[in-house]
């Protein structure tokens, strides 16, 4: 399974690189495994998701909770809570 | 439904006579434009000058999500027409930010239409603020607040 990763704000920053892309072992079926094995690809990448109540998900662009199955998606981005429109 | 996501700055003047020209016949159109603060709160009443704004975005889910949202808005009442116009970018205090227009036939779809946009908008659209000081600079925080108002809506389903 190959899936572009993305991140956005201070994930991109404490990652260290905005997209890539990865081909995670087998055992990785939920978003939760996928994360799991992302804490060890790098000093970024575990500092990015060392909170994870500060983290949110979309997999092929539709917001998704931590427990989902990646399945086929083709995309799968990780992100700080939105903060556009007004104030 | 328009949606509109821009690097430009946005001229809600004319924006929104545009959108009156071509929505002549609809008795209540509501409009809501989000401006750039030029500061930012620090809590407990404190708060820093702003001197810019910077709005990352998703490219791609970002003009997905506002169309789910505006369509979601089209499902719930009883719409003529409706524009959603976002910046995104480096922009400057006093700037719009986001320009929500709804028209309808009476005003209370039109004011139903427009708010639920924006507390949709704030909690699902993928945008990222980073506020920039003559110091430094630092992304803004989710407010509770605002998932508050987001959930009113759910309780109409």
């Amino acid at each position: 399974m190959s899936i572009t990763v993305l991140y956005f704000a201070w994930v991109k920053e404490k990652v260290g690189i905005g997209e890539e892309q990865l081909s995670p072992p087998d055992n990785v079926k939920t978003i939760s495994d996928f994360i799991a094995w992302l804490e060890t690809q790098s000093p970024g990448h575990a500092s990015a998701f060392s909170d994870k109540s500060q983290i949110r998900i979309a997999l092929d662009q539709l917001h998704v909770p931590f427990d989902t199955d990646i399945g086929d998606a083709k995309e799968i981005a990780f992100f700080p809570p939105v903060t556009g429109g007004a104030w | 439904m328009v949606i509109k996501l821009q690097s430009e700055p946005i001229n809600a003047g004319e924006e929104i006579n545009t959108f009156l020209a071509s929505n002549s016949n609809s008795g209540g159109v509501a409009t809501f434009v989000g401006q750039v603060r030029d500061f930012q709160e620090q809590g407990a009443g404190e708060s820093t000058c702003v001197s810019a704004l910077e709005l990352e975005h998703y490219p791609g889910m970002t003009e997905k999500e506002l169309e789910r949202i505006s369509a979601e808005a089209q499902k719930r009442w009883t719409l003529d027409a409706a524009l959603v116009i976002h910046r995104h970018g480096r922009m400057n205090p006093g700037d719009a930010i986001v320009l929500v227009c709804a028209a309808a036939a009476h005003r209370g779809d039109s004011f139903s239409a427009c708010e639920f946009i924006m507390d949709r908008l704030k909690t699902q659209a993928p945008f990222w603020k980073r506020e920039h000081s003559s110091t430094d600079s630092s992304w803004v925080v989710a407010r509770e607040r605002d998932d508050a108002r987001a959930k009113r809506w759910e309780k109409v389903d």
